[in-house]
């Protein structure tokens, strides 16, 4: 039998089209981690993933209280979605996980990207989006390199051993 | 485990050729690791090594954002230091184990 050898990935372009803290937090991490491995790295922010690289609003990003079944308090019990509903708890979930992120050494959202562009990945925003959502390119983070239609971001991710991700 | 001789030492690594034992490790070891890695250090280099060692002995976890808040490099500079491996290879030749975070 024919022996199959693996070559390394050398190019990831990740996407991510949701605004909660987990979904951007897995782009940032699988991004930045990326870029640590010397994998080229191009980062697509689309739809609510746009929160992410607001000024505005990418302090402010909050994980979903409700509709999630996997959401526990602290010590596995459970965690009613009516509960979630509660005003306030959505923010407090939200305080509670980036102060648990924190901990372990994971940066704010904009320190994030600056780490991920200090090592050569770069970011990038849906121009459609943007459109949609009235935004203009100075209401995005000054490491935003672009805004890109979906055709340029296609052109981006060509090359051999290149993956796209979507979070 | 295997070994292998650095500047005329035998030092113990693992497959992945990080030091098993970092007492073992001196400055002329940590150059031919460079080496080997196409890397050639500088003091600058050495400063970020010994920050590593130190770091490691009290247990730290170590993230690039730790070596970033460390006043000796910034992040851009670290990965200008050691290309395609900021903390891979910076950790390799600062003779401590295979960095375990994922930040």
């Amino acid at each position: 039998m024919a022996e199959i050898k693996e070559s390394p990935l050398k190019k990831v372009c990740i996407i991510c089209a949701k605004g909660a803290i987990e979904d951007v937090y897995a782009t940032l991490v699988m991004a930045n981690g990326a870029v640590m491995e010397g994998i080229e790295t191009k980062v697509f922010f689309t739809f609510f993933g746009l929160d992410a690289i607001t000024k505005k609003q990418m302090k402010r990003l909050k994980t979903s209280t409700v509709g999630n079944p996997a959401m526990r308090a602290p010590g596995g019990l459970p965690f009613p979605t009516i509960l979630g509903m509660i005003p306030g708890v959505e923010a407090g979930v939200s305080a509670m996980m980036k102060s648990q992120m924190y901990k372990l050494d994971i940066p704010p959202v904009d320190e994030f990207l600056e780490m991920i562009t200090a090592g050569g990945g770069e970011i990038f925003a849906c121009k459609l989006a943007m459109d949609m959502f009235k935004l203009e390119k100075e209401d995005l983070h000054e490491e935003v390199k672009g805004v890109l239609t979906v055709g340029d971001f296609y052109a981006m991710c060509g090359g051999e051993n290149t993956q796209i991700i979507f979070t | 485990m295997a070994t292998k001789t650095y500047a005329g030492q035998t030092v113990e690594v693992n497959d992945e050729g990080y030091m098993a034992d970092p007492s073992q490790w001196n400055k002329e070891i940590a150059t031919e690791i460079a080496k080997e890695d196409g890397i050639e250090l500088t003091d600058k280099h050495f400063e970020v090594l010994e920050f590593l060692r130190a770091a490691n002995e009290k247990g730290e976890t170590l993230t690039i954002r730790r070596v970033g808040k460390s006043g000796i490099i910034d992040i851009k500079g670290l990965y200008q230091l050691f290309p395609g491996g900021p903390l891979k290879l910076s950790s390799k030749c600062a003779g401590i184990p295979k960095p375990a975070s994922c930040v």
